[in-house]
């Protein structure tokens, strides 16, 4: 295919694209991603949601071109993620937060880890400073930004990684299970913390997570099972698939979940309600 | 116990010490060293105190930090003093006594010479981030990438150690309880049951730490790091004013060490 | 049989420094043979020092600790004894596994027991089988193997160990909704076959709703709840003040009741509620 043709079919709202990817990890046999064909849109909030090993954190790592597709191709921006002269490009137009907040703090000050980024970019000593104090005050870690990271809670540390992504000024940012290792308190923390940047800012936000609570404000639910995507689409119609996500082992809302049950019981409730106040609504509604 | 250890810890604070650039710092313990080694008598011994203590006042670091992150010194500062007093020639104490007046002066200096050289060091880092020490020591060295020496690479490596030693620290704690839960004994026995006691600790420690390096590999490149080329600072070091000022305080002591060290004082 | 006994126990971290911490103070609870406790709490409230007091691995600031009438603290040996009968798993457990195979890495505790070899084996086979693990596994490497299968291994190699209480801390955490009902599912069965006390600090309010048989609410380093599910649930008000969340079936029938709908104030599981919310339907056709 010509060069020119590739750009045509890039959507212009679409900033990251996956056309037939698949991936294999060296030494295994099996493959981890089985030809996924996905258009992430500009500034939504999309939640990948899917067990352990259905190949979510594969996907999330093709999207800064930490992996590249052993067949496929993934596009950010329009740039092929497979071009190493671009990967540059690629990694300060998507920032990315891991799972574990120790293993991704560099330095022992909070604002010396904000201010990694923007110096790796060359970014003039005046403009980092902007940026860092900017980054912090989103994510509300201003107040600490003189504090030792590892003296801070899990969500403080993961709120300080984020911060420091924002930093950079990415387009987009893919955040890899970061509620996995926290307790509830740090992970309203950081699902709060990147709500506001996606409705406030209009950043492009990628959640990968296993916890259904934190999908049901997304734009857009993508379901992964073993490779593939079994569901994508407005996170009540996902969850409405009750049988589907049990048979994946996925839970649904509890809301949904009652829905679904009190359904089969001759009730007739809308399933795609997500929150436990439409949810009562709905029940006080058809119980008239 | 393990949570006691200090190396590398940084107390924040505001004082001149703090604000004086990293560079100044580094020096200054240079010369500080240096000056320790002139020492020799009793006079030049307290001109160096007095130095160690100014900067100790200034900075406001308390003496008990200090005394806290010597404790797994002692032990060598102990037996440095007891081997200095057992084994100088000299006048005995007492007509028939092994121990010497000579040997008591040598082991009460030698203590005195560690135990400075270990606060002086200890103020560097007390009062300079990580980041900072690490910064003003790549600029320092700079001149030897001419030669090929891979300094960028040398500091951030430094820098990296030094950020995760509290991190495995913690960790080490919460493995050594975990295996204390499942009977693992590491008091009793020889030193050959003790040592290979240790494994349970040191294996899983070994692999978390490269599961870590591994991860935060991953997680430099994903911001961007692709070496020192073209990195800029958000906090560039300048020297003031008060660095020189610094600078030549510590040139003036150690004149002043070397001076007495001629008059043998 | 192992009752836990605690007596005005109180625990300081790093006394008499600038960084002086209550973290517990004044806990008196008895926990009888065999319950099925679970512990909540948010990080801070003092529920993770409380429980390394009940196998010695910290020391009472001041208060005693007894397992059937025994102080632990007594001696070095009783310290060291009681870590058989009361066994810790902590939170990520898998981190702590370190031997060449499964199977050595499980024989780890009871070998420290000084069991026979023949006895340390019987152990690792009950113990694979509480977790579900196969023969193959045993003779693998825990580096080869999935983060849920390591934590499990790692839960096998304490209840190796037959511990008459079993206390552990998070064991859920990290872990997908799958990999989280197979751990309870092996702890309950650990329970069940064993008769063990069980205490389990969970932040999930639906696991402790489901496993539990009393639940201890710790706050401010003290206890501030204790009954049964069914007691501390019917008070949502109460756990909502502590900053903790409620069961979701709890929260669904509290924005039930004040639309006015007559739903009864001690649901906590989503089968109680399903079965009020038809109990409505019935009441209204008729």
């Amino acid at each position: 295919m010509p060069l020119g043709a590739l750009r045509e079919e890039f959507d212009l709202n679409s900033v990251i694209s996956f056309k037939n990817v698949h991936f294999t990890y060296p030494d295994d046999e099996a493959e981890t991603l089985k030809g996924i064909d996905l258009e992430i849109e500009k500034g939504s909030f999309v939640a990948v949601l899917g067990h352990n090993g259905s190949g979510k954190s594969t996907l999330a790592k093709h999207m800064n071109a930490i992996l590249t597709p052993t067949e496929g191709k993934v596009y950010v921006k329009g740039i092929d993620s497979s071009d190493e002269d671009r990967l540059l490009d690629i990694r300060r137009s998507v920032g990315m937060v891991f799972q574990n907040p120790d293993n991704q703090i560099v330095a022992n000050v909070v604002e010396d880890d904000v201010a990694f980024a923007p110096e790796n970019l060359g970014v003039p000593a005046e403009e980092i400073r902007s940026r860092v104090d900017n980054a912090l005050k989103q994510v509300g870690m201003y107040e600490y930004r003189l504090h030792a990271p590892h003296l801070l809670s899990g969500g403080q540390k993961q709120r300080v990684a984020i911060a420091g992504v924002i930093a950079m000024e990415p387009e987009i940012i893919v955040l890899d299970e970061p509620t996995a290792m926290l307790d509830p308190q740090g992970r309203r923390e950081v699902i709060e913390s990147i709500t506001k940047l996606c409705r406030e800012q209009g950043m492009t936000v990628v959640l990968i997570t296993h916890h259904m609570d934190e999908c049901i404000n997304a734009d857009r639910l993508i379901v992964m099972s073993n490779g593939v995507v079994i569901a994508d689409g407005k996170p009540g119609n996902v969850f409405s698939q009750v049988e589907l996500m049990q048979s994946e082992g996925l839970d649904v809302p509890e809301t949904t979940r009652l829905m679904y049950e009190l359904n089969k019981e001759g009730m007739s409730l809308p399933l795609e309600v997500l929150d436990v106040d439409s949810c009562a609504d709905a029940i006080k509604k058809a119980l008239k | 116990m393990l949570k006691d250890i200090t190396l590398g810890q940084f107390f924040p604070g505001n004082t001149p010490v703090h604000k004086l650039d990293p560079r100044t710092k580094i020096l200054l313990v240079l010369l500080y060293i240096i000056m320790l080694f002139q020492a020799n008598g009793w006079a030049a011994y307290a001109v160096v105190a007095v130095f160690t203590i100014t900067s100790m006042c200034v900075s406001k670091i308390k003496p008990k930090n200090i005394f806290k992150g010597m404790k797994p010194m002692i032990f060598i500062i102990v037996l440095t003093g007891i081997l200095n007093i057992f084994y100088t020639q000299g006048t005995p104490v007492l007509p028939g006594w092994i121990i010497t007046w000579e040997g008591i002066d040598r082991a009460a200096k030698m203590i005195l010479r560690i135990t400075l050289l270990v606060t002086g060091t200890f103020l560097l880092t007390y009062t300079t981030s990580p980041m900072a020490l690490t910064d003003g020591l790549e600029i320092l060295l700079n001149p030897l990438k001419k030669i090929k020496v891979p300094v960028h690479e040398m500091t951030i490596m430094m820098s990296m150690a030094l950020r995760f030693i509290p991190t495995l620290i913690e960790e080490t704690d919460k493995i050594m309880s975990a295996q204390k839960a499942r009977g693992a004994d590491f008091e009793t026995g020889n030193i050959i049951r003790r040592a290979k006691a240790m494994l349970p600790i040191l294996v899983p420690l070994f692999v978390s730490a490269f599961r870590r390096a591994d991860e935060l590999a991953v997680a430099m490149e994903s911001r961007c790091y692709h070496g020192g080329e073209g990195r800029t600072r958000m906090k560039k070091l300048v020297m003031s004013g008060k660095d020189w000022i610094a600078l030549t305080i510590g040139v003036l002591f150690l004149i002043a060490v070397i001076v007495l060290k001629k008059f043998g004082l | 049989m192992s009752e836990i006994r605690v007596e005005n126990l109180c625990h300081t971290y790093s006394m008499d420094t600038p960084f002086e911490k209550t973290a517990i103070e004044n806990i008196n609870v008895v926990i009888p043979h065999g319950q099925f406790v679970g512990l909540i709490g948010h990080t801070g409230s003092g529920k993770s020092t409380f429980i390394q007091h009940l196998n010695a691995l910290l020391e009472p600031s001041s208060g005693k600790v007894f397992v059937d009438g025994k102080d632990i603290n007594e001696s070095k040996q009783s310290r060291r004894d009681v870590k058989w009968q009361v066994s810790l798993v902590f939170q990520y457990p898998e981190y702590q596994l370190f031997e060449e195979t499964v199977y050595a890495d499980i024989a780890f505790g009871p070998k420290n027991m000084g069991l026979s070899e023949k006895e340390v084996d019987e152990r690792v086979r009950e113990a694979a089988e509480f977790t579900g693990v196969s023969e193959d596994l045993l003779q693998k490497s825990p580096l080869e193997l999935s983060g849920g299968q390591k934590r499990r291994i790692a839960i096998a190699g304490v209840m190796a160990m037959r511990p008459g209480v079993l206390i552990l801390d998070e064991p859920t955490a990290g872990l997908d909704p799958a990999g989280c009902r197979q751990i309870m599912d092996n702890i309950k069965r650990y329970r069940e076959i064993s008769g063990a006390t069980v205490i389990v600090v969970s932040h999930n309010m639906d696991d402790a709703a489901e496993f539990a048989q009393r639940i201890l609410v710790f706050d401010h380093g003290s206890i501030k709840m204790d009954g049964t599910p069914e007691e501390v649930f019917s008070n949502p008000e109460e756990l909502i003040k502590i900053g903790l969340s409620v069961p979701r079936p709890t929260a669904i029938a509290m924005a039930l009741r004040e639309r006015g709908l007559n739903i009864p104030g001690s649901i906590y599981t989503h089968e109680q509620l399903k079965a009020a919310v038809l109990e409505l339907k019935g009441a209204g056709k008729c």
